[in-house]
Formats: C-alpha cells, structure tokens, sequence
C-alpha cells in the first residue's frame, strides 16, 4: 500500500472521528454519530494493517488474530453486559486499558527498530517514548483505582497521607531524573530507568487518585479521559503517525473540557481537585454555625397525596438514586403523574452523579423521555413557580448554603434552588452529610419535608400507591 | 330619548342599572338619562356623581317613570308598595323595558307587560354565544357570585385555606368541590386556588375538563360517559343511572372534603338536588357549603334561600344576593352590559328592534305588546371563554433556553498563559528538528479542532461522549499492530499483540456501549 494512500485514509478516518463527536452534539444525531465513529475506526485499523504490506509474517498475522478476537469479544460481552448505573466504573477501567496500552506501546517501540535518525531526532524521539510511558502509566494506575472507589472495592473517602504534596513532588522529580539517564543510555540501556519510571509514575497514579474524594470522581474520571487521549497522542509521536496524534488530542480536549465543566459546576478550580483531600474533614462544622432545628419528615401516603394534587413537580436526582437502582420505578412514577396532566420535569445539576452526564443516561435507560429532563440552567430560573420538588439521593447539589454561607465549603458551588420550591421532599436514607460533609440547611426549612428510607423502597411503595 | 334608571325597590337590594361610568356611555349616543334620586344611594354612589356624568336626577318616581322612553332595571318589575302599585303599570305606553326578567319563573309578569303594550328586552335571555359576549350579564353575575361563594365560605370555614407548614405543626390545606364548572364555578375555583385551597371539580359537560384545569382544578369523573352538553351553555337533565352515579361520587367527596360550592341550574326548571341531607351529616364538623342555586330551590336539601343555616356542625350558605354583596362592582359590570345592549340597538339616532338579529331575537320577550318569548331555539356548543374569568395561561418554558445561550465559553485564558503557550512554542520551533514539526502541526491543531467540537456537546451527552473517546482512544492498537507486522525480535512483538488485546477491548466495549447507551434516549411520544 504505497504512503500517499495510507495518508488519504488516515484523514479519511480523522474527518470521522470528528464528525463523530460533532455528532453528539444533539440527540437527534449522536448515534449517526457513533456508527461514523465505528466507521473511521474500521478504516483506520484496516489501513493500518495494509500499510504493512509484505512486511507481515505468517506467525504475526496470527499473533494479531489471537489478539484482536478475543479483545473485540471481550468488548462485546462487557458492553452487553454492564449495567447502567456501573458506567463509571467501566469507563474507568476502560481508561486504564488505554493507558496500559500507551505503556506498552512505548516499551516496544523502545526495544523494536526505528528509522535512521539524527541526534536531535533521537532526542525527540527518546523524550516521545518516556513522556507516553510515563502518562500511560498514570492513567493505568490512576483509572484501576478510580474503578475500584467507583465500585465500592475502595472507600470513597480520601486517603491523605501526610506531606502528600512533597512525596508527589518529589516522585515527580525522581521521574524526570530518569528521563534525563533514559536519553542518555545507548542502545537499550534505557530500558532500566524506563522500567523504574515506570513503577514509581504508576505510584503516583494510585496516590493522586486515592487521595481525591468520592465527590470530585466525575473530575478525575474525566481528567483521566484526558490523559488516556494524550498518551494516545505521545505514542502517535513516537510512531510518527498522525492519525494517532489527531485521535489523542480530540480525546485530551474532550476529557479536558469535561474536566473543566465538572470544576465549574462545583465551583472550584481544576488544580484544587487535583490537590485532592477534598470531604476529608468530616463532621467540621461550617464558621456560620451548625443549622440547628427540627425536621420534618412525611410518610408514603402523604406524599403521594402531595404529588398527586401538585400541579408542577421536578424531581433531583442524585447519585442515591443510582446506589438504589430506582431510576425504573421513578420512571414509571413519572409516567403515572404525566398522565394526570401534571407537569413532570427533572432537573440534573452537572456534578450529579460520578460521571458527567450519568443522570441523564439513567434516566433513559429508565425510559424518561429526554426532553422533559433539564440541565440546572435550563430549570432554576422556574423553581420558584414550582410546586414541589422531590429531591432524591441528591445532597450537595441542593445545598442552599452554597449561596447564602460564605465560610461552607461548597461556597460559590452553583446549585439547584429548590428551596424556592412551594415544598421541597427530600428522599433520604438519614440525617448523613453528602460526599462534601457539608451539614445541609435545606433540611430544616419550613417547606422541606423529609421521606426517610432507601429510595428504591420508597419509589416502589410510592408507585404502588399511585397505581392503588 | 330618554332613559331612566329607577331606584331598586326589593329590599336589600343594593345593585342599581347604571353608574356613572355606564351614564356617560350613554350620554355619548346621545340619550338623556335620568336617574331616581338616592337610586345609588345604597353603594355611596352621589346623586351629584351621576349629575356630574350627564344625568338628570328626579325625586319623584311617577314622574321619571312617566317620561321613560326606556327603563333600564336590574330586577324584574314588582309590585311597588310606597306607590301601592305594580312597576310594570308604571311603565308608559310603546317604552322599552330592560332587566333581568327571567320569564319563565314569572309567567304573569309577562302578561301584565304584554297588557302594557311595551317592549321588554330580558338580560337574562341574552344568548350566550362570542358576539353578545359584552352584553352577557348573567356571566358577569355569574362571576362575582362565585367568587363571593368562596370569600363567604372562607368567612364561615374556622380553618386556612392554603396548607402551611409552621413552627407550630403542619396546617393541611382545604379541600373545595366545586359542582357546575359554569362561569360561577370557574370563577369559584379560582378565587379557591388563589387562597391555596385543593379544588375539584365535576360538571358533566365534557367541554368544561380543559376549562377546570386551566384554572387549577382537578376534575372529578363518573365511571360513565354521557355528555351533558345542553343547548346555551347549559347543562341538560341527565339520564338516571348518570345521575346516581354522580350521587355516588358527591356523597364519597363529602367525605373528604371540606367545602361544597353548588352552582347547578337546569334552565327553567328547579335546581337538581345534588347534596342530601345524609351527605350534609356525613361531612367533617366546621365544613360550609355554599348553594348558588338557592334562589331556584337550592342544590342541597338543607339549604334555606336567603339565610345561613347549620345542620350537625356544617353551616349552609344560601344567601340570594351574592352579586348584591358586591354591589358597585355588580352594577358596574351588570351597567356595561346593560349599555352595550343600547349600543346594539341604537340605530341612527333611533332605537330599532331588529328581530333578524340572534342577539336582540333571544333577549326580546315581549314586543309592542306581543309576547315573543320563547325565541325560537338557537342550538350552541360549549360555552364561550368566560369574560372577566382570567383563564390563566399556560407557562411555557420557551424562554429558558434563551437565557442559557448566554452561557460565556471560557476565554483564552490569561496573558500569563498566553506568554507561557509564546515562549514553549519558540522553543520547540528553535530546537525540535524539521521532521518533528510536521507532527506537532497536526498535534496543535487536533487539539484546537476537538476543543472547537466537544464544546457542542450537550451535557446530557456526556456520558456517550466519554465511552466514545474512550473507544476512539482505542485507535493505540494501531501502535500495537505496527510492532507486530514490522521489525524483529520477540519482545516488541509480545508487547504489541498485549497492547492489540486490551486496546480492542476498549474499542469495542466503547462504541458498543455508546450505541446502547444512545439507542435509550428518546423523546416523548
């Protein structure tokens, strides 16, 4: 396949994969958008093989086949299989395979053949191979413990060991102290320092992810998105390959925006996330003062009443809502109450959830029709014309001392006013703080009632009560 | 010609055919007007007012009633005892009548009026159709009534209307039922809803489902279909299973609820008896009932037209005069009517009595003499909007999304930045070899491309987007295959089919996700 060829190809499948993730920007055109995705894939790979031409051996086609097949298979029965609720995890782990891919990668390149080069290429060249190593390494480990918080394997809480900083600081340091001996090394000298990079960016990938709360995760989850774009990228360089280099760098702006979408919808800035230690200090009560008061609380036949004789309702929902699994009976709860001509909508704040946009998946695996759910922007200019809002497994999100306590952690974080709300129900399983462990004022307003309980137990008795 | 405004001669009846305002309105055809001394004397209106508005003021009642050329009344005429004589004899030959007449409660009246031989133009009879939407007294009566309804049952129900929540414990709101969703009713829901009540309604007439949750009501159905659309804007008398099954869901809402406001009227007939006594028994101690239809027998066994009764702890009201109660705003709008009917008659300076014209045909009742009541039928659908009745919109959230296009993208970022990107930039200009830069163009502008793309990104589609780029990420297996196709030697080669194997996980794993993921969302059918 001569190169000119391979270049067409190659921009053929660059020009996909854009028009790919242009097409996600409205509904109405994401799963053209998918299948033009899975398109320039297949051309890119297809290409790829090809552009070998007669350099292919009978035992590396082979080897090939014995990887690919069972990597799509394995693909295949994960995407088939997983629930809705467990996405961050998958993408997690999805994450670290690229970022395993990226150091393996690398190795290889290292110890396989490269085209004759000057010393300044070299140099480049050498620098390409240890900075992909090194990013790859930190998505791997990063993304694994990222899993394993999402999945509960892990406590949600920080890890904060102390001199966090100086120890990261320092590892940094060592790194780059081995890229300088990695350059210099001849032949495959390199590999050793290589390989301790390596091991102690690996330990700093598992460092700087335990010690970031369970609440920044949809943060370091895009962070990481990140990083898996641009090591895809580090590792186009060292191949000289543009259509790698594209990819990464539509992957690493992606992730980089979501990143900074997620920091801005909790008002705080990308490098205190990464600073992490984020909900370490528990139970620490706000400079304000503890809200003190009584609250309320309501049972299922009441709320039921209420929301049958509400004529606008818009429910919150949270991450609870996924722990419960009741996104369906929600779903079906909703569908009673459209039915009687009452005005459902459901408010998502950009932070709900562990991954951007996982509330708004949920809602439509459950079936919710997507044009009755609504971003915070979109819906708290109404909240005050609403009758009542059902917040559910939702917590910080709804925090009104993000506005009103200057001295609250989660001051300036945007939130959801619900408590302008006629009456605001809050499904809660106890008087728990959220992931912030911040004390949340909302419950103990006049129009906050309380539905204590787990909110799959809650929902379904609600719904049979609709149905009754 | 001259128009006279008699004072109202029922006692308590505080109501009057025309303000000031009206007075001048009809100045402006070019009518004289004379009003009776003190006739709006019972609603602070001054005769001076009046005078101030171009109307003449005469004490002496035979005398106004003997220059009428039209008399323009709010009552029907009756019997005037400091006279000692019947109104409708004080009426001149070949004069024109307008009142509320209601003829077929008052047969002899129609008589004694045909015997004067004058002309009588019933308000009460005006067809309820768009066009005499202005002249249309009976809806605006209609809807002060219902609101006096509720502020009458407000003054008697010992509770809130609106729930609270309070310090002291939690208040449940009340529950009104509003029988007829007629503009009496409708009125009445709304003024219920607007003190923060729960308000049901029923009305048999399909046509009034849309109306009764415009204003905010629930509405109550019978397990059967039977359409009570009447002609006129009425309902008809309904078939007897209907009627049971409607007297088993009064009798179930007594239970719950806590004030009843009637308004059924079938026209020319009693009022139905909706709500019996075991009913009344059967509702909460403190709960009021208002009875609109009173005046025609009452919709509840219990009610006494006119008074406040209280039967077992639950007071019925069933005052006759709830319009009255508001009497200037009454006459104001019963006055415009009033007027806007002259306006229709008034022809080049005359009055003529076009009976080719719906409007006047219905209202006419007696003409020159001849009685010319009923008119002949005049089938209608449901009832036109309700005039004074705010039907309140339905917000729409159009708007919303205006607002947040506003939403700033970041910039740039700062000069610091800026200066940083300048100085990294030279660098790798100044040392990286040629080979290099062709790469790293590609790289910067990639980088600007995905930033430009994924800004679209709705944030709904997050989620999709991740495990997208995630599979796109995938595309690291190209690296993989180039070490397995070319070079020598094992190690690269065990390296690269690893990195092919999990790396074609996420490809596939990712768009497949992607595809289940998207295949979910859907708009609402």
């Amino acid at each position: 396949m001569p190169q000119t060829l391979v270049t067409v190809a190659y921009i053929a499948a660059s020009a996909l994969f854009i028009l790919s993730l242009g097409g996600l920007s409205r509904q109405e055109s994401a799963r053209r958008g998918n299948i033009l995705g899975i398109v320039g894939m297949l051309i890119a790979l297809g290409t790829s093989i090809a552009s070998l031409g007669s350099a292919w051996t009978a035992q590396g086609i082979i080897a090939l086949a014995a990887a690919l097949v069972p990597g799509v298979a394995v693909g295949a029965v994960i995407a088939r299989r997983v629930q809705m609720t467990a996405m961050p995890q998958l993408v997690a782990i999805l994450h670290s395979f690229v970022g395993a891919a990226a150091v393996l990668v690398g190795i290889a390149t290292y110890l396989g053949e490269h085209r004759p080069m000057n010393e300044a290429e070299m140099l480049i060249h050498l620098v390409e191979i240890f900075a992909g190593v090194c990013i790859g390494s930190i998505t791997f480990t990063g993304s694994v413990i990222a899993f394993a918080k999402l999945q509960g394997t892990l406590s949600g809480k920080p890890l904060i060991l102390p001199a966090r900083h100086a120890i990261n600081l320092v590892m940094l340091a060592v790194t780059v102290w081995l890229g300088i001996w990695f350059c210099r090394a001849d032949g495959h000298a390199g590999l050793t320092p290589l390989l301790i990079a390596v091991a102690i960016t690996g330990i700093l990938g598992v460092h700087f992810v335990m010690a970031i709360g369970g609440a920044d995760m949809p943060v370091v989850v895009s962070m990481l998105n990140s990083y898996s774009g641009w090591a895809a990228a580090a590792a186009g360089f060292m191949l000289e390959n543009d259509l790698l280099i594209i990819t990464g760098a539509l992957v690493g702006s992606s992730g980089a925006i979501l990143s900074y979408v997620m920091c801005r919808g909790m008002n705080r800035s990308f490098i205190s996330v990464i600073m992490g230690g984020f909900g370490a200090q528990e139970g620490s009560a706000p400079a304000g003062g503890t809200p003190a008061g009584e609250v309320r609380s309501v049972d299922v036949p009441r709320t039921v009443e209420m929301l049958r004789h509400a004529r606008s309702i818009v429910i919150v929902p949270g991450y609870g809502l996924a722990v419960a699994q009741a996104q369906h009976g929600l779903a079906e709860v909703t569908r009673i109450l459209r039915d009687l001509g009452i005005q459902v909508r459901f408010a998502i704040h950009p932070v709900a959830g562990r991954l951007p946009g996982h509330m708004n998946v949920l809602l439509a695996e459950a079936s919710v029709p997507y044009d009755i759910v609504h971003e915070m922007e979109e819906i708290n200019h109404t909240l005050p014309e609403t009758d009542l809002v059902l917040v559910i497994g939702a917590n910080d999100i709804v925090n009104p001392s993000a506005e009103d306590d200057p001295a609250s952690p989660i001051a300036g974080m945007p939130v959801l006013q619900v408590w302008k709300a006629r009456t605001v129900i809050v499904m809660k399983r106890g008087m728990a703080s959220g992931y912030a462990g911040v004390d949340n004022p909302l419950f103990y307003r006049q129009n906050t009632l309380l539905l204590f309980g787990d909110a799959r137990k809650n929902v379904d008795s609600l719904l049979a009560a609709l149905r009754g | 010609m001259k128009v006279i405004i008699p004072k109202e001669i029922r006692p308590a009846e505080r109501r009057v055919a025309a303000t000031p305002q009206t007075v001048m309105r009809l100045c402006k055809l070019g009518l004289e007007v004379v009003v009776q001394a003190g006739a709006g004397a019972a609603m602070d209106l001054s005769d001076a007012a009046y005078q101030e508005a171009g109307a003449r003021i005469e004490s002496d009642v035979r005398a106004l009633w003997s220059q009428a050329g039209v008399v323009l009344k709010v009552r029907p005429p009756e019997e005037h005892h400091v006279l000692g004589m019947h109104e409708a004899d004080l009426l001149p030959e070949n004069s024109v009548l307008i009142s509320f007449v209601w003829p077929a409660q008052n047969r002899a009246l129609l008589d004694r009026l045909c015997a004067r031989k004058v002309t009588v133009l019933a308000m009460d009879c005006v067809p309820r159709i768009t066009r005499a939407q202005k002249m249309d007294a009976l809806s605006a009566m209609a809807n002060i009534a219902g609101y006096r309804a509720i502020v009458e049952a407000a003054s008697c129900y010992p509770r809130f209307f609106a729930g609270q929540i309070t310090a002291a414990g939690r208040v449940d709101p009340a529950k009104v039922l509003v029988i007829g969703a007629g503009v009496a009713g409708l009125a009445a829901i709304g003024a219920a809803r607007s003190l923060g009540a729960i308000v049901r309604a029923f009305d048999p007439r399909p046509a009034t489902r849309d109306q009764v949750k415009s204003m905010g009501a629930e509405y109550l159905e019978v397990g059967m279909h039977e359409s009570g659309e009447g002609a006129g804007g009425y309902a008809k008398e309904m078939s007897s299973a209907f009627v049971q099954a409607e007297m088993a869901l009064f009798a179930a809402q007594a239970m719950e609820v806590d004030i009843i406001v009637t308004t059924a009227l079938i026209p020319g007939k009693p009022a139905p008896r909706l709500i019996t006594a075991g009913m009344v028994e059967s509702m909460k101690p403190g709960s009021v009932i208002v009875d609109l239809a009173a005046e025609q027998g009452g919709n509840c066994a219990m009610t006494r037209p006119g008074e406040i009764a209280t039967h077992k702890g639950v007071t019925i009201i069933g005052f006759t005069d709830l319009p009255g109660r508001m009497a200037s705003l009454a006459s104001q709008l019963y006055g415009s009517t009033v007027a806007a009917l002259l306006e229709e008659l008034w022809n080049e300076a005359r009055l003529v009595i076009d009976t080719s014209d719906q409007v006047i045909r219905g209202a006419l009742v007696v003409h020159e003499g001849q009685l010319t009541w009923p008119p002949p039928p005049l089938p209608m659908a449901s009832p036109p909007p309700e005039p004074g009745v705010a039907v309140r919109a339905t917000r729409t959230e159009e708007h919303a999304g205006a607002e947040k296009a506003e939403e700033a993208r970041p910039g740039a970022g700062t000069a610091i930045w800026i200066v940083l990107a300048a100085v990294a930039m030279l660098a790798v200009g100044w040392w990286a070899p040629p080979s290099f830069m062709g790469h790293f163009t590609v790289f910067v502008l990639a980088c600007f491309v995905g930033w430009q793309v994924v800004w679209n990104v709705k944030p709904a589609l997050h989620t999709p987007l991740m495990s997208v780029t995630n599979a796109i990420s995938g595309i690291i297996l190209i690296g993989g295959i180039l070490q397995l196709g070319g070079g020598e030697g094992w190690a690269p080669k065990i390296l690269g089919a690893i990195a092919v194997l999990i790396a074609a996980i996420n490809i596939a794993g990712g768009f497949l996700i992607t595809q289940r993921m998207l295949a979910m969302f859907r708009r609402q059918s």
